[in-house]
């Protein structure tokens, strides 16, 4: 039955594109369709494949509406006609339906449910119906404009090794432009000659293999290695094959790894950088952190609405207005909170402290009464979905590429802020000394008012920048503020460079052992050893010295 | 204004005094009292982090009170719902149950959602001789006489699953990867699978099991693992993972390269109500098994998922006439149907009578007729294998024939156990 299947297939791939477009069904298609209509088992599989023999695309639709269950029969002159039904719906107390002719789908008008025979499709007919219509849309995927899709479509062709399908991967080898699909095209070509060719072909696919550094073909390759009819020479090819692909393997899981965890550091690095600023210029523990950091992925959600009411066809650049506006409504309720409060409170951490934390919980119920307790969606732009593959192997997803790229601009232009410009002069000198700074005519609360509202607009953009990866709901800023937290408690308070370094670390070594105790082990073991950090250096990597340093 | 107003005060004693000079007194009180509403119990978290899930459940429940109220009631008695908010609080649920029980006096409850929850429960019920209805699907091993189980077991979702999967119809799989949130559900969900397949003939080194916390949101270092698992093809994902997580995992699959064609994902805890507020566009083509689904092509099905909306746009229910059924929800609202029932056909509110009055007992569900155990305390139910779309809905297909019965105890890791509280006492031993 399956090698019959097989051969039904190899002649469906092969005639396809040749059958033209018969306005009268052939008299083997005839028989076939009266068949369906029976009960006969065995007959009604054998018609699946002789309508799916004949490759037409519109008889392919009609084995998937039958698949589907939405293929009828009616009598008409003592002969049963099968029929696709369409929309139902109900006129008065009955129920009736739209049907469509089998082959071409042409309009029949609308007739009562209860006038049609339902022709089902079983378990046993559903199998029968898979392999022609898998065929076709694989086919279909080949053809497709979206590389990733074709891309997609090789792989499976080069996992099944049907040797059927060898002349089908040949032929879009030989249109391919893009090279990765053509990696993929080549690399299922292999397969298909490594399981079904002759001792020298199956030589030169191993060969290739090697050469595509194919990790697919590891189990195939495993086999013939330990395949005692093979000959030596293929044995050996196969050895030499997997020795490389095993070699390009171990390269790209590191590659990966180290990626990993750069892209782990820069979301702590982005999720840190403004409660370090304020933390550590300021000497204010800011608990709403995480709070600002949900109105960051809110205004997100609103101006992606925004697009897509206004502007559908500008979508993809919602998220590039989205970054400066999230900083910017994060920076100004910061600010607000800021003049309204905090200035009220400064030098005193334990109110600064519960200050923060009732702001938080006001933001986070305030935005839960606005949209709602449930998660929304943030769709991403087309440009943030999908990865770029770099190497066989390695494909680096955008949203990750650009916020490890985010954080690294995000560090640059605070640095140049605050080490290179006049602004940045201001803050470190109130920061070392509040009243000589003031003496000597540097306007203090100014100062504190913009440094703060800039922690809160880097906040607000951490949650923009989230929002590719993660969920937007009220408790946003629950879930990220502990490794903030964490983050700048380890780096040392007040250091830029220790909030990083410890980013890099946190991130670098959570990757790094992921793998091999599992996320959470991961997690434990992280937390394990920043309080056998903190135990040894209490003040944090960069610890302050000097006279302003707290006792 | 109490809800005793003064008026009311004067009728009552004048229909009273009417009462005792007519009668004498004692038969008015008692037919006054049959005709007073039965309590029952709405025992689901409002707030919390179960309550996204859970409050959709005293929804459905109280719609389908008020649907009963409106055709008259049980045995011509009004049912008068008793919420309470055990705020996704475990210790707090058994206080509330046990509130439920002693204070309101209630003939039935209807609640919980997680496993811990029911297990905090369970004792209270026990010791009180109380009654709940539970509506989700969950790991089974639990046979309680005073518990009665509208949601899958083990062999009614997982199992069918994976039986799917490694089907021709399916895509004959070979290689499994077990993924879930670290807690009780998905590591005895992962046991029983893991057990099914090595009985089927997977080979060890062909499964993989692994475990992210709750909240999970960085599925980088794991999606790497599955890529490389799924090299060579035949591999697909069981997934267990709860909630918010779901999201970034979808997400991270899709973007590096992964295609549900080439490695599907059936998860075992996605459905409608979860996919309400996600961006679903990664996860369309992907897999999940469920009992029901709201795209189930039943005019009684139609009838229900409109009188859900209707009846949250109508109580301005947040969501409104945009909330979605799903099989849950769907288990929920027919366990209020089998209890009216089964104390119909016992013509008591009393639990023992009811208990034995619900074996058997069939209903046409929104999703098709379902059969309460006759001896089981579960429910036999179809079991669907749905395709996620676009919207955020499922297209079924494939469906077992006809329904399946529930087994409390999977065959494949307690396979001498059974559940019977008919001829046995619950939990025993099977003869060999």
């Amino acid at each position: 039955m399956r090698a019959f299947a097989l051969v039904m297939l190899i002649v469906a791939w092969l005639t396809a594109p040749a059958v033209g477009h018969a306005a009268a069904p052939a008299a083997d298609v005839e028989r076939a369709l009266a068949d369906l209509a029976g009960d006969d088992a065995e007959r009604r599989e054998a018609a699946v494949s002789v309508i799916g023999t004949t490759g037409d695309p519109k008889w392919l639709a009609f084995l998937g509406a039958l698949r589907e269950g939405s293929v009828y029969a009616r009598k008409k002159g003592g002969q049963l006609e099968l029929l696709v039904a369409g929309a139902k719906s109900t006129q008065g107390d009955k129920d009736v339906v739209e049907i469509k002719t089998a082959y071409d789908g042409a309009p029949l008008g609308t007739v009562p449910v209860a006038d049609l025979i339902e022709v089902a499709a079983d378990r046993r007919l559903r199998i029968a119906i898979k392999p022609f219509l898998d065929a076709d849309e694989t086919r279909g995927q080949l053809a497709s404009p979206d590389p990733n899709v074709r891309r997609g479509a090789a792989v499976k062709l080069g996992n099944h090794a049907d040797a059927a399908a060898a002349p089908v991967v040949e032929a879009a080898l030989a249109k391919e432009t893009d090279p990765w699909v053509r990696h993929a095209l080549g690399e299922a070509l292999a397969l298909i000659r490594l399981a079904h060719g002759d001792a020298s072909t199956r030589l030169a696919a191993a060969a290739t293999l090697g050469g595509l550094h194919s990790l697919s073909a590891l189990p195939a390759l495993k086999r013939l290695e330990a395949d005692t009819a093979a000959s030596a020479a293929e044995r050996e090819a196969a050895t030499a094959a997997i020795k490389r692909i095993e070699r390009w393997a171990l390269l790209t899981t590191t590659l990966e790894t180290a990626f990993q965890g750069a892209s782990l550091a820069s979301i702590l690095l982005l999720m840190a950088l403004g409660l370090a600023i304020v933390f550590g210029l300021m000497g204010v523990i800011n608990m709403a952190h995480g709070e600002l950091m949900a109105l960051g992925a809110y205004t997100t959600f609103v101006v992606q609405n925004w697009f897509r009411a206004a502007w559908p066809q500008a979508f993809d650049a919602y998220f590039l207005v989205a970054l400066p506006l999230s900083f910017l409504v994060a920076g100004t309720a910061g600010l607000v909170l800021e003049r309204g409060v905090i200035r009220y409170l400064y030098g005193r951490p334990l109110e600064t402290l519960l200050l923060t934390w009732g702001a938080s919980l006001i933001i986070q119920q305030g935005l839960r009464l606005w949209f709602g307790a449930a998660n929304v969606d943030v769709s991403s732009p087309a440009w943030l979905s999908g990865g770029v593959p770099v190497m066989v192997g390695l494909t680096l997803p955008y949203n990750r590429v650009f916020i490890i790229g985010l954080a690294t601009a995000s560090v640059a232009a605070m640095y140049w802020l605050l080490f290179r410009s006049a602004a940045g002069l201001r803050i470190r000198a109130v920061t070392q000394n509040r009243s000589m700074s003031a003496c000597l005519g540097v306007r203090a609360s100014l100062v504190d008012a913009t440094t703060f509202a800039l922690g809160a607009g880097l906040a607000g953009l951490a949650g923009c920048a989230l929002t590719q990866i993660g969920n937007v709901g009220p408790s946003l800023g629950q879930n990220y503020i502990v490794d903030s937290f964490m983050v700048v408690v380890t780096g040392g308070v007040g250091k830029l460079a220790g909030t990083i370094l410890a980013a890099a670390g946190i991130g670098g070594l959570n990757k790094g052992i992921e793998p091999a105790l599992g996320a959470v082990f991961a997690k434990v073991a992280i937390l394990v050893a920043v309080i056998l950090f903190l135990q040894r250096r209490p003040a944090g990597l960069f610890a302050t010295r000097g006279r302003n340093a707290e006792a | 204004m109490g809800a005793y107003s003064r008026r009311d005060f004067l009728k009552g004693s004048l229909a009273a005094g009417a009462g005792v000079a007519a009668l004498g007194g004692l038969p008015s009180i008692l037919t006054a009292q049959s005709k007073e509403p039965i309590k029952i119990g709405v025992l689901h978290s409002l707030s919390g982090t179960m309550a996204i899930s859970e409050v959709s459940l005293r929804d459905v429940v109280l719609m389908a009170v008020e649907e009963i109220n409106a055709k008259g009631g049980v045995m011509g008695r009004k049912l008068q719902p008793v919420v309470v908010d055990p705020a996704s609080n475990w210790d707090l649920f058994a206080e509330k149950a046990k509130q439920l029980l002693l204070q309101d006096k209630v003939a039935v409850t209807f609640g919980c959602w997680t496993s811990v929850s029911r297990k905090s429960v369970l004792p209270v019920f026990e010791n009180n001789n109380g009654l709940l209805f539970y509506p989700v699907q969950y790991e089974g091993e639990e046979c309680s006489k005073n518990v009665f189980y509208t949601g899958a077991t083990p062999n009614q979702q997982l199992i069918p699953a994976a039986e799917y999967m490694m089907s021709k119809e399916g895509g004959s799989y070979k290689k499994f990867y077990l993924l879930g949130t670290d807690y009780v559900f998905p590591r005895t969900a992962n046991k029983i699978l893991r057990a099914y397949l090595l009985a089927k003939g997977v080979p060890k080194e062909n499964i993989e099991e692994e475990y992210t916390p709750f909240n999970h949101q960085d599925y980088q270092t794991i999606v790497g693992k599955i890529k490389r698992f799924a090299s060579g093809g035949g591999a697909t994902v069981l997934s267990t993972i709860n909630g918010d997580s779901n999201v970034p995992f979808y997400k991270e699959f899709a973007n590096q390269g992964l295609r549900s064609e080439n490695a599907p994902i059936m998860a075992f805890s996605v459905a409608e109500d979860e996919l309400r507020g996600m961006d679903t566009s990664a996860l369309v083509g992907h897999l999940a098994a469920w009992n029901y689904y709201q795209s189930v092509d039943t005019p009684q099905n139609k009838k229900f998922v409109n009188a859900f909306k209707e009846y949250c746009g109508k109580n301005n229910l947040p969501g409104g006439a945009k909330r979605v059924t799903d099989d849950p929800i769907e288990a929920a609202y027919f366990g209020v149907y089998v209890w009216k029932q089964a104390v119909e056909k016992a013509k008591s509110t009393e639990v023992d009578a009811v208990r034995k009055a619900v074996y058997g007992q069939e209903f046409l569900a929104p999703g098709g007729k379902i059969k309460m155990d006759e001896a089981n305390h579960h429910t036999y139910k179809p079991v669907l294998i749905g395709e996620i779309l676009k919207d955020g809905q499922f297209k079924v297909v494939s469906r077992s024939k006809g329904l399946v019965r529930a087994e409390p105890w999977s065959q494949y890791t307690s396979p001498d156990k059974g559940c019977d509280w008919v001829k046995e006492k619950g939990t025993y031993q099977k003869k060999a």
